[in-house]
């Protein structure tokens, strides 16, 4: 018997003991029918095959491991964003309770959203009694400012009319006449869970700035200085919003972000429970129509908001989620230049504490092979760092990255001597990522949680970098954005490889002559 | 008044009325109709708990609950390791299901076993607009030339598909046909059916009936059959659980001829009408093919528990009352074998959590069946409810389990649990992920109750060891003294809310 009182052993240990490995072998062998050893190894060494590769990139309809989620979690991402609101997604309930779990494993944070509870009777007859009631609970209850309203799936199939049916609730007096309810239709069958934080996010604006679904008078810009900030879906919130203000305050820049979750999502554990917290006033929303230029950390977040702010008369800028020294370089200097301020001597020399710190390090990832994958805009971001440090980003894939992300990604590629002989992969899977780390390995890859699978496969070292991080703590908290992010980035990249060049230098009298304690 | 340290039952029953009342404040009147149904204060000697269950959620309320699609593909179907579970629709679902509850298994994974994988058919607008069949049709093939040792695949339906009007059984049959025969099971689990992930336990339950019993026919046992052959029903193996249950019947002479579901394999679900005896321990998500392999097979079946010692003992000698004396003195030594090592658990960790008060909500089996564990660490379970249970949930947790005066709250709302805990300051809250944070913050020790928090096993003997060492380790936690900041006085705020 391998447990004991004094040294408790769980499921990391107990099961490696004799009596359980009996146990299980006898199970494999006398009752899983198992495939024979021999035919499991030959499969398995086909399928780092250039043939198993090609059969691969063949297939058109299944889709495996996908670096995606669907929209109504961007839409969630946006409304939490907003002082005390309440994301209120119409359809069925399950949806909601993944996307809260989702939030919470990767933030170790509450996630407070309500559903609308729709199910067969819904479903035949349409939700509109589900969006009366539950608005009324959800206003009762909760104590909202406002109530974000987005769609799942079974809403969009059965085509609930979501200005019609909050107007009616209202009429019902589920909440008051004058309650702020934006809305966004946010199907799950069309893109990803960052075309759900744009059409959420143009949502919440519309509302505001365009007359509040004809219910007031659509308001009149009158330009001031401020500048409008959008983050675009990011794992990273709580630390690089939190960077983005301390760099807007040393800048001087009067700015509005427009969903703040960097608070909701980082509460303190005091003894009360805060279930809003921070977050974009609804007053700063409304104003921002009056800003002079709004800026887009994420183009392909933004691909809808940012033209139609623009349509709005002010002007726009994106980014691709700037990581690293030209990156943060080229977003300080638009900030100067549309808030017409300087950028400070701070700035400067935090810039000059990155380079020195490329500097000191860029030894050991120069030349180096990186596999990437992530959102459109981070990958964008990542790989552009990547040639910065001299390394070279083999393999950038985006299974939410469209064909004109991919033109861009090969101009990144092309800007760069670094870059040639490096591929981005729109709209693949990682099953094909898979693939091609067998086919053309790479030294090391960047990814969220999900990629451990790709490092136990083939080996290639994983640096978690991306959304969601599950297995990993509070890396949310630290921010990518900035030189101050950029730093982050490179020691957390250094740290890997570091650890790998020791992991792979410690047998004694073999490999012990590269174990060294000065790098 | 401080309502946190009331012992006489009288007074606790008063508190827990009350209690309920003030939550039903906050509703529209409609909605607090509903809800009270929902809330009672258990009364001894009741055949059940007295709250309605298995309804519909109220919308709006902010339920904790799931969906069909959760029941089918994230609970009953997932763990066969040897199949391939296709989430057919949008790519969301299976998204955040991917991985995500600790089902554990052996096998090659992406080669011969496939659990902690996402497939999907990525539904996109042309396939809503023109249906899907073609392209579950097409997915079908392309996992036929990329994972040619598959045992088996399964077709878990996310809500469009019930809407769209897919014909998935036609392309089951037609594509089994194209395959020799290949088990290939079509599942109507679409989120928005029924109430709960419940209604979804129950439609994977009846396509195992209809998909995979009635087309094996009358196959003989891939092995020769003894008299004391069983089938553990209703065990996930999260963080390894089937495994610490399955060691103790084999150690009392019996022979486990099949998992359900957690490592499982196609292989055992077809095995499973040739055991003696079918084991069930999650009742609620198993029970249906339980009763039918009851009915159709005349293979009897019992629910265990094999929580904490107590219901341990009692559950290996009323599986052994099945069989002969072999048997019977096997659970016997088993008990017996043991006995030091829960004996010396309890030594060190009883002193510890006794007269520590438990709060749990929880899905299918452990609202009541983790009650004998805590008890036999001396702890109190002082409230507990259901996220889909059914009455019969409720009716064994009146008649075996909870105490008289113990606050039942049937799919609580995130605001009456939150109301629940702040007044009744529990020392544990036992629940999920979406509930650990908000608690936390509270000051309240938490232990996730359905991933085990990353933990575990917590089923058997070894599995006690690591559920008394995990409740020690939430409760006794030095972090929960530094919640409040040593300059606050405690009659600032809510900071210490023993002080109210």
């Amino acid at each position: 018997m391998p447990q004991n009182a004094d040294n408790v052993l769980d499921h990391f240990e107990l099961f490696r003991g004799p009596e359980y490995q009996r146990m299980l072998a006898e199970k494999k062998q006398l009752f899983e029918n198992p495939v024979d050893p021999a035919e499991v190894d030959r499969v398995r060494e086909w399928a780092k095959t250039e043939e198993y590769k090609e059969k691969n990139f063949e297939r058109s309809a299944l889709v495996i491991n996908p670096a995606k989620a669907c929209q109504p979690l961007g839409a969630v991402f946006v409304a939490v964003g907003f002082e005390r609101t309440l994301p209120f997604v119409h359809g069925s309930q399950g949806c909601v309770a993944y996307y809260r779990s989702h939030f919470s494993r990767h933030f170790k944070e509450p996630t407070s959203c309500v559903s609308s509870s729709m199910t067969e009777d819904a479903a035949v007859f349409g939700g509109l009694n589900n969006m009366v009631d539950g608005l009324a609970n959800a206003y009762s209850m909760y104590k909202p400012k406002m109530i974000a309203v987005s769609t799942t799936c079974m809403a969009e199939v059965i085509g609930d009319d979501l200005n019609a049916f909050i107007k009616t609730a209202k009429e019902k007096e589920s909440l008051p006449a004058e309650f702020d309810v934006p809305f966004a239709h946010t199907p799950a069958f069309v893109g990803s869970h960052i075309t759900g934080y744009d059409n959420a996010m143009k949502g919440v604006l519309e509302h505001f700035w365009d007359g509040k679904a004809g219910t007031t008078e659509k308001l009149v810009r009158v330009p001031n200085n401020k500048i409008n900030f959008l983050g675009g879906f990011d794992g990273y919130t709580v630390g690089n919003l939190r960077e983005i203000k301390r760099i807007f305050g040393l800048m001087g820049v009067d700015y509005t972000i427009l969903g703040d979750a960097s608070d909701v999502w980082d509460t303190p554990t005091d003894g009360t429970f805060r279930m809003y917290d921070g977050g974009t006033t609804l007053e700063d929303a409304a104003n921002a129509v009056h800003a002079r230029a709004t800026i887009s950390m994420q183009q392909y977040c933004t691909e809808k908001t940012l033209p139609w702010i623009a349509g709005h008369g002010q002007e726009v800028v994106a980014f691709n989620h700037p990581i690293g020294v030209a990156g943060t370089d080229e977003f300080v200097m638009e900030v100067a230049r549309l808030a017409d301020v300087e950028i400070p001597d701070e700035l400067a020399k935090e810039r000059g504490r990155l380079v020195d710190a490329i500097a000191d390090s860029s030894a050991h990832i120069h030349g180096k092979k990186f596999a990437v994958y992530g959102d459109p805009d981070l990958a964008y971001g990542l790989a552009a760092f990547l040639l910065e440090l001299g390394a070279e980003p083999t393999h950038v894939l985006a299974t939410n990255g469209s064909k004109a992300w991919a033109e861009k990604m090969q101009a990144l590629f092309d800007s760069s001597p670094f870059g040639a002989n490096c591929t981005a992969y729109p709209g693949k899977d990682l099953w094909h990522m898979r693939s091609l780390l067998f086919t053309e390995p790479v030294d090391f890859l960047i990814g969220n949680t999900y990629g451990k699978y790709l490092e136990r496969d083939t080996g290639t070292p994983l640096i978690r970098i991306g959304f969601p991080i599950f297995d990993r703590h509070h890396k949310h908290r630290y921010p990518v954005w900035g030189y101050q992010g950029g730093l982050n980035v490179l020691v957390t990249i250094l740290d890997r490889i570091f650890e790998h060049i020791d992991a792979t230098t410690n047998v004694p009298s073999k490999t012990d002559y590269s174990y060294d304690i000065i790098r | 008044m401080s309502v946190s340290n009331v012992t006489d039952i009288a007074e606790v029953k008063a508190r827990n009325q009350a209690l309920i009342e003030e939550v039903l404040e906050v509703y529209p009147v409609k909605t607090a109709k509903k809800r009270a149904k929902h809330l009672s204060v258990h009364e001894e000697g009741n055949s059940d708990c007295g709250v309605k269950s298995n309804i519909k959620s109220v919308p709006g309320v902010m339920t904790i609950r799931g969906c069909a699609y959760a029941g089918s593909k994230g609970v009953v179907w997932g763990p066969i390791k040897d199949m391939i579970h296709i989430s057919h629709g949008p790519v969301g679902c299976g998204q955040y299901s991917w991985a995500a509850r600790r089902n554990y298994y052996i096998g090659t994974t992406g080669i011969d076993t496939f659990v902690t994988m996402q497939f999907t058919s990525d539904f996109q607008e042309k396939d809503i607009v023109f249906g899907g069949d073609k392209k579950l049709a097409q997915v079908i093939d392309e996992i036929q030339t990329l994972f040619p040792l598959n045992k088996g695949i399964s077709v878990q339906s996310e809500c469009p598909i019930g809407l769209i009007g897919d014909d998935i059984e036609a392309v089951s049959k037609a594509k089994s046909k194209e395959y020799d025969g290949k088990t290939i099971v079509p599942v109507r689990c679409e989120g928005f059916r029924g109430v709960s992930q419940s209604l979804g336990h129950h439609i994977a339950n009846d396509a195992i009936r209809d998909w995979v019993f009635d087309k094996m026919g009358d196959k003989p046992a891939p092995f020769e059959p003894t008299p004391y052959d069983v089938a553990i029903i209703g065990d996930y193996n999260i963080g390894g659980d089937a495994w610490s249950s399955r060691i103790l019947l084999e150690e009392m002479g019996l022979r486990v001829v099949a998992q359900w579901s957690g490592d499982g394999t196609i292989a055992e679900l077809e095995a499973t009408p040739r055991a003696k005896l079918n084991v069930l321990h999650c009742y609620r998500s198993m029970n249906y093919i339980s009763r039918h392999m009851e009915e159709k097979y005349g293979i009897p079946w019992v629910e265990y528990n094999f929580f904490g010692p107590s219901k341990i003992a009692e559950s290996l000698r009323r599986i052994a009352s099945f069989f002969d004396d072999k048997i019977k003195e096997g659970a016997e030594a088993v008990i017996a074998k043991y006995q030091p090592l829960m004996d010396a658990v309890i030594a060190r960790y009883k002193p510890r959590l006794e007269g520590k008060k438990v709060m749990l909500y929880v899905g299918g089996l452990r609202p009541r069946h983790v009650i004998g564990a805590y008890e036999d660490l001396g702890m109190e379970v002082v409230g507990t409810g259901y996220e889909f249970g059914h009455n019969d949930d409720y009716q064994r947790t009146a008649q075996h389990y909870v105490k008289d005066g113990t606050l039942i709250y049937d799919d609580v709302t995130g605001y009456e649990f939150e109301k629940f805990v702040e007044k009744i300051q529990p020392d544990l809250v036992g629940s999920g992920i979406k509930e650990k944070y908000v608690f936390q913050k509270m000051g309240v020790p938490f232990r996730q109750m359905h991933s085990w928090d990353y933990s575990g096993p917590y089923h058997g003997y070894d599995g006690f060891a690591i559920f008394a060492r995990d409740m020690d380790m939430a409760i006794n936690a030095p972090v929960w003294k530094l919640a409040p900041p040593p300059w606050k006085k405690p009659e600032d705020d809510a900071y210490l809310l023993a002080a109210e």
